[in-house]
């Protein structure tokens, strides 16, 4: 028989452990803290090296009930999507290993404390809190939300190239992670990540956001990105050594394919389906790109990419 | 493997005649290397070094093509890991399987036969069968004639004895694809392929011996195989592709060197095959939504990194627009385009589509890349003509660029520009309200 030896690279980096929340010992409230990150290798290729932690699945909720999500969304949550608390707890109900809190514009900074809160006492998961995307307004919401919660090592955002410094530094102040988020760029991806850095941020405390866009509306981009980025990281690259955390639930759902049901071509098929195929078909390959935290919208797509990490990380069996 | 100018050089006469319009055999090799000149040029390489550069410069995947009635299935010829570092070329193909007592298999292969979807105006659908022998030769030879009948796309035929897969493979077509040589049946599989001129694949739950099998099977001229790792678990088949094609790329290891096939149980796993590594993604259900799905991610990750699909840019007519009829704006970037397109035709509205010329790029993207500003967008309006085909002066911009709206009107005197709705979706219901002409 010809001998086949198994072709393993030699890398010489890894992926940055990262630690969200805290438990009562550690200064939080937390239950259950999750770490993420520690890759020595490509993703779940564990004859080749270390793969200490899985992709955590976040789900995502919303401070108040969104007016413009799909109607199955709606189906799924129910009557929780009225109150942040109530999500959450089902949220953690349906598996997830975080929960991913964004705020609305329409929101003030008292309300946004007292959500967070909320959800804090409703759950012991991990929380991560994001701003509405807006500079002015992520500001004005976060850092408040970042004092109320202090010491709970959240993972707050947005922080982008033009609005990281406040959050940074709140983040810092209380006891926090942050993500930082650029366009599918290498380049920029490893910028900002120095940027915060040079602010003082340690780099276990940072988790890179490098964007995604949904199944058929340019997955190709992210996934490259983020496939270069990990090989980056795997070759010794410091800075590009951040876990990452993409949101193919945000964007599956903004796609036609999963928002409606109607007046759209037969051979899309049957809309529920579809609709979780476009969420899942878009969190699997950007998973095996090396996301380490995944955000989802769906329960029923939560359990479906669960069980392709559970496979894909059982490695004894 | 490509070899160096110099491991080529090792392998030449080294004698520097001159014969084949070079200066040196140095020169030469230089040249072959680069792929600027063919072996041929020289009269004087043994055959021995022949075969061994002929060999050195096969792709390291084999192309292997399966097919039917003009209809081609073409996989392998891959030539990275990662698709940023060139680009996938061979697109896997999404196959369904069908045991040959499936009382429902006409109607089955009927209607994912004719199933067609439109994704950015490229349609796509099924790329082929699999049928699957349950018990003997007769009932297996009907079932291909039952498929034939239904579907001219190329097939996989599935048996375990060679003596069936004879007797249907003269039902199937031009190159069906064979499934399966194993330990146990190789040689007869192997006279089989190549009396029919067809590829064959290979299945082992090692990849040593799957590699023992294929060099046995080349050894009695068999060439075009296909190879089936046994490994249908997340975990084992991402292990067992990545290896497979490790091998062959990096190491050139020419007895794995060919293109995979996969029986996925679910989507999450096509997907998986899709992104890594199977070249044949064998389904076992026709679900017209997954279908689309997996049809999209596969389009996605084969796409060529380098170059956005795109549309012409130019002023594009939907429903047979009239002089009153609304002027859209949009760019060139596909999935932009028949974001817009499709809306608009799919409401039954009339309009005019303008397409700027934004390199390639999506509204925004283009925007923040300034490659879709009021200048390009004046630009579109006066190189089309539009002015002289509507009777109106009003032009519809993406809501994502509703900032644009100020200098175009700089840009465009005596234009009226419109804010349109953020997304396409939105676009008739706009266009139903607020358009009054
Ligand atoms: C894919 C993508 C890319 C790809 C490019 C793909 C391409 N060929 O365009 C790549 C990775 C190359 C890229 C690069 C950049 N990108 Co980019 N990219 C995206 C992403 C993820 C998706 C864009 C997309 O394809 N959308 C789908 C298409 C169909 O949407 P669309 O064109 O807008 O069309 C919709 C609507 O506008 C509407 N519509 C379209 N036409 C019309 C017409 C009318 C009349 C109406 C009414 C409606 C309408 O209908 C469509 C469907 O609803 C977005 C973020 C996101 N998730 O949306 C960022 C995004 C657009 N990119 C952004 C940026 C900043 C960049 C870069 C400048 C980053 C950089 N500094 O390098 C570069 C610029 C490119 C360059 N210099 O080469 C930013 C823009 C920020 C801003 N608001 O200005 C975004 C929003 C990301 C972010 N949040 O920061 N990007
Ligand atoms: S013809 Fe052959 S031997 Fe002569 S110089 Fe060219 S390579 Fe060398």
């Amino acid at each position: 028989m010809p001998t086949v030896e198994i072709p393993k690279e030699k890398w010489n980096g890894k992926v940055r452990e990262v630690k969200i929340g805290a438990t009562k010992e550690e200064g939080g409230s937390r239950t259950k803290t999750i770490t993420i990150g520690g890759e020595a290798t490509l993703p779940f290729l564990h004859f080749e090296n270390t793969i200490p932690h899985a992709p955590a699945l976040a789900i995502e909720i919303k401070d108040r009930k969104p007016a413009d999500w799909s109607p199955l969304l709606y189906e799924a949550w129910g009557d929780a999507m009225n109150d942040p608390a109530a999500w959450a707890k089902a949220a953690e109900a349906s598996g997830a290993d975080l929960i991913v809190l964004t705020l609305s514009v329409a929101t003030k900074p008292d309300e946004a404390k007292a959500t967070v809160r909320k959800v804090l006492n409703a759950t012991g998961l991990p929380l991560a809190v994001f701003g509405p995307g807006q500079a002015e307004k992520d500001n004005e919401l976060i850092v408040p939300v970042a004092e109320e919660a202090k010491g709970e090592k959240l993972l707050i955002g947005v922080c982008e190239d033009k609005n990281y410094r406040t959050i940074v530094a709140a983040a810092m102040a209380n006891d926090h992670l942050v993500t930082s988020k650029t366009p599918m760029d290498v380049n920029l991806a490893k910028q900002l990540v120095i940027l915060i850095h040079d602010m003082g941020m340690p780099l276990e405390r940072i988790v890179m956001d490098p964007t995604t866009g949904a199944l058929g509306y340019g997955i190709e981009y992210g996934y490259s990105v983020m496939e270069r980025l990990r090989l980056a990281a795997l070759q010794g690259d410091s800075m590009t050594q951040q876990p990452m955390i993409v949101t193919p639930g945000e964007e599956a759902w903004k796609a036609k394919e999963s928002k409606v049901g109607e007046g759209v071509p037969e051979s899309w098929g049957e809309w529920k389906k579809r609709a979780i195929y476009w969420e899942t078909l878009t969190a699997t390959p950007l998973i095996h790109a090396g996301a380490d935290v995944v955000v989802l919208r769906h329960p029923e797509s939560l359990k479906k990419v669960k069980g392709m990490i559970n496979a894909l990380m059982s490695k004894g069996n | 493997m490509a070899l160096t100018g110099l491991q080529i050089y090792k392998l030449l006469p080294q004698t520097n005649c001159k014969e084949c319009g070079h200066p040196t055999c140095l020169a030469f090799a230089m040249k072959l290397a680069a792929k600027q000149a063919e072996l041929a040029g020289c009269p004087y390489v043994t055959p021995e070094a022949k075969a061994q550069l002929e060999s050195a410069s096969a792709p390291p995947i084999r192309l292997v093509t399966v097919s039917n009635n003009g209809t081609k299935i073409e996989e392998g010829n891959e030539t990275v890991m990662f698709r940023h570092e060139k680009t996938f070329y061979h697109r896997a193909a999404l196959m369904i399987r069908l045991k040959d007592d499936d009382p429902a298999l006409q109607e089955k292969i009927s209607k994912a036969d004719s199933y067609i979807v439109d994704y950015v105006g490229i349609k796509l659908g099924v790329d082929g069968f699999a049928i699957e022998a349950t018990a003997d030769a007769t009932k297996f030879v009907e079932a291909i004639k039952v498929t034939r009948s239904a579907t001219k796309k190329p097939l996989i035929l599935i048996a375990a004895d060679s003596a069936a897969m004879a007797e249907g493979a003269k039902e199937a077509g031009d190159k069906p694809l064979l499934y399966a040589a194993d330990e146990s049946n190789w040689q007869k599989m192997a006279e089989l392929a190549k009396s029919l001129k067809t590829p064959l694949a290979v299945k082992a739950a090692s990849l040593e011996k799957l590699a023992e099998l294929t060099e046995s099977i080349k050894k009695l001229g068999v060439e075009d195989l296909v190879l089936d790792p046994m490994m249908n678990g997340h975990l084992d088949s991402l292990s067992a592709l990545t290896q497979i094609r490790r091998l062959a790329i990096k190491k050139n290891f020419r007895a794995l060197g060919y293109p995979v096939i996969t029986f996925p149980n679910d989507e999450v796993l096509a997907a998986q095959h899709v992104a890594k590594y199977s070249s044949f993604v064998v389904l076992d259900d026709f679900d017209p939504a997954m279908m689309y799905a997996l049809l999209a991610l596969r389009q996605n990750i084969y796409t060529d990194p380098q170059k956005p699909i795109q549309v012409l840019p130019g002023l594009y007519e939907i429903n047979s627009p009239k002089p009153d009829s609304p002027v859209f704006v949009t760019t060139n970037f596909s999935i932009t385009y028949f974001a817009v397109n499709n809306e608009v035709e799919g409401s039954g509205l009339q309009g005019w589509l303008l397409v700027a010329d934004a390199e390639g790029m999506s509204v925004l993207t283009a925007w923040a890349a300034g490659k879709f500003d009021a200048d390009r967008i004046a630009k579109a309006v006066k190189t089309t003509g539009i002015e002289s085909k509507v009777n109106h002066k009003k032009i519809i911009i993406p809501g994502q660029v509703a900032v644009l709206s100020g200098e175009l009107e700089e840009s465009l005197p005596g234009w009226q520009i419109m804010v349109g709705p953020k997304e396409a979706v939105d676009l008739p219901a706009y266009v139903k309200t607020m358009w009054k002409n």
